[in-house]
């Protein structure tokens, strides 16, 4: 750690920002690519009509919802690292927190246009605002879509002044760096920041602030996602269970999604010094972590179904195992109920080829898992059995998701080439501070 | 011939981003307890509107400096109360003014709003606490006037700036450098 000084956090991390090379626009290239699968599947949707997407009755909510929940999912953890983990004072988060950040934000960036799409009439969407109208009317505050149009609002928000806010002090450093039109942009967005102590002072204590917003708000939008689905009669769906289900899943996933991420930004960008195993380690515990508790919700909506002696409850968790789904369900099972206790070894949980790979199959598992919950529901409604339906999706929901990962892939890859993905001012906290006694004592020993 | 009249109009953002130059003296340090030292001497010899400049923020610095709360907190209470307000508000009063009654159940049920109320309150809370940060350095950095940096601030190096009229500057000089600065400058 001797070499890790102020002055090498700063270069290095400032390193990253310097000339993309073909490999990153090979990536760049093949994010845009699927954004242009996405676009071109979205022209069929709004010339032929949502028919082109697998729906079928009484399946009206089915891969689009599932994406929507699954992008909105990533975006937890990030929260989880840059606010939960900020007031818990772990030092660790410095290092991992700004990707898991930029993550936060274009996952639901992401997950916004979901919603947008399965409306199908996108050019309607102000409907869902509370706007004065010639009728008169309001949105039915009674109704968790709305509930969720607020939240995933104030969330969008809320996480992308706290990025921008976290940014400050280092696009200064940056733009202390930098040279030609670099210098001019970060000049701009870095708003005159010096680090005098009239800044510090008041920048401080709003990020303490911001972070204890931050904390509830990332619970309660999981919360109110999952109260889309709790708050209907659908076996399946309707459980006080839900909101925390959800939450623990939510941050299974993004922090799934954090690893996925960090392996390759720090292999490209030579940042073992500073994103080191141990961080790596720290995030496989969480993942442990949240994934017990998934692992356990499962066992209590199992049992409940069972012991509950509900025949319509019963029924919807064994079509769900047993159903024509059994693989969906088995896959959810087995990636998140089983596969997280690999991370109970040391050995795995520091061997980062073994955490990206586990990490990958912690997506395809919550994918997974809110397919199951959303369309496995409501294709084997029990209480409608003539209304039963074996829901496939077609090329349209592929080719929507496939561009919602170009979208996604296409921000973030932009985001790390044009600004810190890791923050300077924070590495630097945790850093012993250079002090004159320090320096004596050391040029003693040298 | 031509005249040619000037009339001075006010340029508010102007002389908040660009304020005039403040002559004095800055310090450049590159250990952080020869920093707080300087601050020490510089509040013993009676200096109060001094800068201190550093890549991170550290306690020791702030607790050097003595300075109060920021009043940012403030900001973000009455951002909070004010969201939490207005969610009350768009709930309940576009609930009777459109009311959709469903099974007899009360029109305005405060159960289901809470869930706004809380979204609203987050909102407001975060984006005042955001005009509270910048309100308050802008308003730091008008009172101080331009003053001295140096780019080295944002990476390693701690910095003091100390506004001082051109008499009194060389005390001020002697003074950053006893107290271990690596390069002092007049400005």
């Amino acid at each position: 750690m001797a070499r890790v000084t102020y002055d090498y956090v700063t270069r290095t991390i400032a390193r990253t920002l310097g000339a993309p090379t073909r490999g990153y626009f090979l990536l760049l290239g093949s994010a845009v690519g699927l954004l242009g699968v996405g676009i071109i599947t979205l022209l069929f949707l709004l010339r032929y009509g949502l028919g082109l997407a697998g729906y079928s009755h009484p399946v009206y909510w089915a891969v689009f919802i599932t994406c929507f929940v699954f992008w909105v999912g990533i975006a937890h953890s990030g929260t989880l690292i840059s606010a939960i983990l900020f007031l818990f004072r772990s030092g660790w988060r410095t290092a991992v927190y700004r990707t898991a950040e930029a993550m936060t934000v274009f996952a639901v960036m992401t997950a916004g246009l979901f919603p947008l799409i399965h409306i199908g009439r996108q050019w309607y969407f102000y409907w869902l605002l509370p706007y004065p109208n010639e009728r008169g009317l309001w949105p039915n505050f009674k109704s968790p879509l709305i509930w969720d149009e607020f939240a995933i609002g104030t969330y969008f928000t809320v996480s992308t002044v706290f990025l921008i806010m976290g940014l400050i002090p280092d696009i200064a450093a940056v733009r202390d760096l930098a040279t030609g039109w670099r210098k001019k942009l970060y000049g701009i967005t870095a708003l005159g920041w010096t680090g005098a102590n009239e800044q510090w002072r008041h920048y401080t204590r709003g990020y303490l602030y911001l972070a204890a917003l931050a904390t509830p708000l990332v619970l309660s939008v999981h919360s109110v996602v999952s109260w889309d689905f709790a708050m209907a009669i659908v076996p399946g769906w309707h459980a006080t269970l839900f909101a925390p289900y959800f939450v623990a899943g939510a941050i299974y996933s993004g922090v799934g999604l954090v690893i996925t991420l960090l392996v390759p930004i720090r292999r490209l960008f030579h940042l073992e010094e500073i994103i080191t195993v141990d961080h790596f380690e720290n995030l496989a515990k969480l993942c442990l972590l949240t994934g017990s508790i998934v692992s356990f919700a499962y066992v209590t909506e199992n049992f409940v179904a069972w012991f509950s002696g509900n025949a319509s409850e019963r029924a919807a968790f064994w079509y769900r195992a047993f159903g024509p789904y059994w693989w969906a369900s088995w896959t959810m099972y087995i990636c998140n109920g089983l596969l997280p206790w690999l991370l109970w070894s040391k050995k795995v949980r520091t061997n980062i080829t073994a955490l990206f790979v586990i990490s990958i199959f912690v997506n395809i598992g919550m994918w997974f898992e809110r397919y199951v919950i959303i369309v496995v529901s409501l294709a084997g409604e029990p209480y409608e059995p003539w209304a039963n339906a074996v829901y496939n999706p077609t090329w349209a929901d592929w080719g929507i998701m496939a561009g919602s990962f170009g979208w996604f892939f296409m921000w973030f890859l932009l985001f790390v080439k044009n600004f810190p993905a890791v923050s300077i001012s924070e590495v630097k906290e945790v850093l012993p501070p250079p002090k004159r006694v320090a320096a004596r004592a050391g040029a003693r020993h040298a | 011939m031509t005249t040619h009249f000037h009339v001075p109009l006010p340029k508010p953002l102007h002389d908040i981003f660009r304020p005039p130059p403040t002559p004095g003296v800055l310090g450049v340090f590159a250990h952080l307890d020869a920093t707080l030292e300087a601050v020490k001497k510089l509040r013993a010899a009676g200096h109060t509107d001094f800068t201190v400049y550093s890549p991170i923020p550290r306690h020791e610095i702030e607790d050097a400096l003595g300075q109060p709360v920021s009043p940012v907190r403030m900001f973000t209470l009455i951002g909070g109360i004010a969201g939490c307000a207005i969610g009350a508000w768009l709930t309940l009063w576009m609930s009777y003014d459109w009311p959709i009654a469903v099974g007899g159940k009360p029109i305005g049920s405060v159960p289901p709003y809470v869930v706004i109320m809380f979204e609203m309150t987050v909102l407001f809370g975060a984006l005042s606490t955001i005009l509270g940060i910048l309100f308050n350095a802008a308003f730091a950095a008008r009172r101080l006037g331009t003053i001295q940096y140096d780019p080295r601030f944002t990476n390693d190096r701690f910095g003091v700036f100390v506004p001082a009229a051109s008499d009194k500057a060389a005390r001020v000089e002697a003074l950053l450098r006893e107290a271990g600065a690596e390069e002092v400058r007049r400005g």
